[in-house]
């Protein structure tokens, strides 16, 4: 990727002249501030950047961003992105989506391209409902939910994203919370800085359709207790007074109470690059009597999908040649009349 | 060539079928024939015809495969209507394709496979090759696989490699049957085996030993010489459909100077197409097999937002899948190929034998108002050239294009005078890179095509999307004037390409009585149907159309120069539909969807049926 030294970019440079639409008040707002926040740090040429995003709320995203965008159809951005990112591997390409246009309509093309690993940045703006289409049940949605297509609770079973993104291959998976705003911003720079497909997953209120869905989360006095924010090499501790931490108890994560049921060394140290830890952790998503974990859930080196296509682009140059179409015309059996 | 005594026949043309079981490499034996064929300078068509199941099971009628090829010291068009020489290497094989025998045609045939079991199987209640219901045939029934077992009898291999190599004992007789060099096969074998040296070997004696039976059996008297076609000056080879296709692309990739970048996903007949791109790594394109017919599309469109010229490839059902993709691309106003390799359809149909049935939903098949321009290749040859005229209107107009070919064409093959690409005309791109402020939709007045602006290019940056666009600022706009107007600008801008495309010229009478109107892979059938009814003083004319959309500007005009319009098609009458409809005629349907091309004489017919014998 081509980096400028020394970045006279600003936020300024990022905001696009459209008005922006989402109601407000819409947890997207604080998003796009943030990226327009970062994009400029990042030192990447503005005209570097390329933006692709689905259907729905969050997908009219590039439309408010002053970079190469393109709003695609719904389920399919993460497809567009591959192939921009395979015709152009110089761009950051990202691709902003929500839990109906990732998870569910464009499910398929999710698992796909964590499982090839391209080095795009996913951010999965998620609010448990769908805005766009007026408030039905979306695939993250907790059971019970009730909406306009299920009127006496949704029966299914959600989806828990950072789980799916694991077991699909991913290399980066981490969450973030609309209202955390420095974390975001953290979050955002080393999903760029990641090699690889970063999955962000960001928990979006969505307050016309879905008001409240991450109140404990959000809640000045209920988060410290709901959190755990992972850091790379500490223990993982919450908590008002940080007594509470994670520990292993014949294999399940359990809380402990640090001096009462167990002791600090008895907590678990985080570690990204673990991979059961991080479907342990994963698991704990809306899990009754457990904290949220947010932060860096996984991450792994693994060369990326458009870097391999490369090398055996520049392999097969080496070995045969670059090719030329009058003798591949004439390759073989011909005859002159 | 071996001495012998026997006396060489010269004949014009002859029709050649190879038959057996899935298993039996009647594919890699027709393929043979033809590679060797063409390189003796004869005319050739091929039809290749085998059925969806990879491995039906063994003797069965649904197992049969077939390869069919004409070949001619005269220029033809058709791998021919009537066959002179079936090979039938099973009863299955003998029972569904005798039917097109001509009457004392050869039958090759091995009797080792004509067992009770086999005979059953393919519901022959005796043995055919012992009774008298090939009476009128020229029957040279033998034992194959004992011959070939003999012949490498000191080499300890099982007795399936052995029955597996009796394809090659076949070729070599019909090698020498038609007087043909066993070169290239031999090295043709020594390559693909050169892992297997035993195989190399035993392939190479089967061949040999099929070759000197000819020579030395009584029952075959005499051997026939076909002598070369009179071609154009040129080097030659022989090319597939598909394959034809792809060097297309590349050499429009080339003229263009834009890469390309190719997502398909695979689908019978169109995944050649993916396989050939994917080998030809350092002509620096970049294939990828993409998750599902839509990922493959919609990478292509990110690619060629990127400024790659971006194809796709697939089939009737993977169009279906891909509709609302394509409509994207209209709307972006994006270069794309999108090839359509159709199949028997509806549904999954009839994946291996060819049809001519996705037209209207090339046309038509989007939501909304999206026009998109359709070419489509006639034959296995004029793949190549439609595919490179695909992608030039893709590029000068900023638009998807839509190539129709078909089984037929696609696994076809034939002569191909290879072109320099020097002779190539170049292909003007409108990609900008000045800097100041962009607007994405800015027409040019030529061709109404809007300005490419690549991201990773310094103060070009904008956003395009399904949304509707304002005409002048390229900004998302739901106002109703301009809706109208965008939506004109698109049909305006497909229409214009009319002024880029040769008029239509028929063949045969300026006008008269019957005008035959083809397109995609009636071609052949058609024009030599037509020749013949010129020969028999008829007055008759074939026009055949590679543009579906836009028409020719001098359709209609040509139209109204005959009394009868005739169209064959396979399918039940759409460019009919489109002709009635937009030039207010009665034109004829000649329509059949058997999985199979028209042959001469169903054309023919079609033709006397409207101005009588």
């Amino acid at each position: 990727m081509s980096q400028v030294s020394e970045s006279t970019l600003t936020r300024k440079d990022f905001i696009s002249d459209q008005d922006v639409r989402w109601c407000p008040g819409c947890g997207d707002y604080a998003i796009l501030a943030q990226v327009q926040k970062v994009f400029p740090d990042l030192g990447i040429p503005k005209e570097n950047f390329l933006i692709v995003s689905g259907i729905g709320c969050s997908s009219r995203f590039p439309y408010y961003m002053d970079t190469f965008g393109f709003h695609s159809i719904h389920g399919r951005a993460t497809a567009l992105a591959t192939g921009a990112k395979m015709a152009n591997p110089d761009l950051s390409v990202w691709v902003v989506t929500g839990d109906g246009d990732a998870m569910s309509i464009g499910g398929n093309h999710f698992i796909h391209i964590l499982r090839r690993n391209l080095d795009i940045n996913i951010l999965l703006f998620n609010n448990e409902v769908y805005g766009l289409t007026k408030g039905q049940y979306s695939p993250t949605s907790s059971q019970g939910h009730i909406s306009k297509s299920t009127p006496l609770g949704s029966v299914d079973y959600p989806f828990n994203p950072p789980q799916l993104a694991l077991g699909a291959g991913g290399t980066f998976i981490a969450r973030g919370i609309d209202r955390e705003l420095k974390h975001l911003n953290q979050l955002l720079k080393e999903a760029h800085n990641h090699s690889g497909t970063s999955f962000l997953e960001i928990y979006q209120n969505c307050w016309v359709y879905n008001d409240g869905a991450f109140a404990n989360l959000t809640e000045k006095e209920l988060k410290m207790e709901t959190q755990l924010i992972l850091e790379q090499g500490m223990p993982m501790i919450f908590g008002k007074d940080k007594d509470k931490g994670m520990r292993l108890v014949k294999g399940n994560l359990e809380v402990g109470m640090i001096g009462k049921d167990c002791k600090m060394e008895d907590i678990l140290v985080h570690d990204e690059k673990n991979k059961i830890h991080g479907l342990m952790l994963s698991e704990l998503t809306h899990k009754d009597g457990f904290p949220t974990p947010i932060g860096i859930i996984y991450r792994e080196e693994k060369p990326p999908y458009e870097e391999l296509l490369l090398n055996q682009i520049q392999k097969a140059i080496q070995i045969q040649g670059e090719g030329n179409l009058d003798s591949l015309f004439q390759n073989g059996h011909t005859w002159k009349v | 060539m071996s001495e012998n005594i026997k006396k060489i026949k010269e004949v014009e043309k002859v029709v050649i079928r190879f038959a057996g079981d899935s298993g039996d490499g009647m594919q890699l034996t027709g393929s043979q024939f033809t590679e060797t064929t063409a390189v003796m300078g004869n005319d050739l068509a091929t039809f290749p015809d085998f059925p969806a199941e990879i491995r039906a099971p063994a003797g069965s009628l649904a197992g049969v495969s077939s390869f069919q090829i004409q070949f001619s010291s005269d220029i033809i068009q058709t791998p021919g209507d009537d066959l002179d020489v079936l090979v039938a290497m099973n009863p299955a094989a003998l029972k569904t394709n005798l039917q097109d025998l001509k009457q004392s045609g050869i039958i090759i045939a091995n009797k080792a496979n004509y067992s009770k079991k086999n005979l059953k199987l393919a519901g022959w209640e005796t043995n055919p090759l012992e009774d008298d219901t090939l009476m009128g045939y020229q029957l040279i029934a033998l034992d194959m696989t004992k011959i070939v077992s003999h012949a490498v009898e000191d080499m300890n291999l099982t007795s399936k490699t052995v029955s597996r190599s009796t394809n090659m004992f076949a070729l070599g007789l019909m090698f020498w049957l038609y007087d043909r060099s066993m070169d290239s096969t031999i090295s043709f074998l020594n390559k693909k085996f050169a892992k297997r040296p035993e195989l190399v070997e035993s392939n190479i004696r089967a061949l040999k030993s099929g070759y000197h039976y000819g020579d030395t059996v009584e029952a075959i008297q005499s051997s026939y010489k076909v002598p070369k076609a009179k071609f154009e000056r040129g080097l030659y080879r022989n090319i597939m459909g598909n394959q034809a296709v792809c060097y297309g692309l590349m050499a429009a990739s080339q003229k263009s100077k834009c890469r390309l970048f190719y997502g398909g996903y695979p689908i019978t007949p169109a995944s050649d197409i993916l396989h050939i791109l994917s080998n030809h790594k350092n002509f620096k394109v970049k294939t990828f097999q993409a998750e599902d017919e839509i990922a493959a599309i919609m990478s292509v469109i990110g690619a060629a937002y990127c400024g790659s010229l971006g194809i796709t490839a697939t089939s009737g059902p993977g169009i279906a899948l891909k509709s609302e993709a394509m409509g994207l691309a209209v709307v972006t106003e994006l270069p794309l190929v999108i090839v359509n390799v159709q199949r028997g359809g509806p549904s999954t149909g009839m994946p291996t034998k060819t049809e001519q049935a996705d037209l209207l939903q090339a046309l038509f098949g989007r939501n909304g108002e999206a026009p998109i321009p359709v070419i489509a290749a006639s034959t296995p040859v004029d793949c190549f050239n439609a595919a490179f005229e695909s992608a030039r209107i893709a590029m000068e107009y900023m638009t998807p294009v839509v190539l129709l070919s078909d089984a037929y064409v696609a696994n076809g093959s034939e002569p191909w005078l290879i072109p320099s690409m020097e002779d190539l005309p170049e292909i003007e791109t409108h990609i900008k890179k000045d800097g100041t402020k962009f607007q994405p939709f800015k027409r040019n007045e030529e061709q109404l095509a809007r300005d490419w602006g690549l991201p990773g290019t310094p103060g070009m940056e904008h956003r395009v999307g399904g949304l509707e666009k304002d005409e002048h600022t390229g900004n998302v706009s739901y106002d109703p004037i301009n809706h109208h107007r965008m939506t004109e600008l698109r049909y305006e801008k497909i229409n214009k390409i009319a002024d880029s495309i040769p008029e239509i010229v028929p063949h045969g009478a300026k006008s008269g009585d019957i005008l035959v109107l083809g397109w995609g892979s009636t071609y052949g059938a058609i024009r030599t149907a037509v020749n013949e009814a010129i020969k028999d003083g008829k007055s008759v004319a074939h026009a055949h159309l590679s543009y579906l959309n836009p028409f020719p500007k001098n359709l209609g005009e040509i139209l109204l120069k005959y009394r009868y319009i005739l169209i064959p098609e396979m399918n039940f009458g759409q460019l009919l539909m489109l002709i009635r409809n937009k030039y207010l005629i009665n034109a004829k349907g000649l329509n059949k969807v058997h999985g199979k091309p028209f042959t001469v004489s169903e054309i023919y017919s079609g033709i006397n049926d409207i101005i009588g014998d």
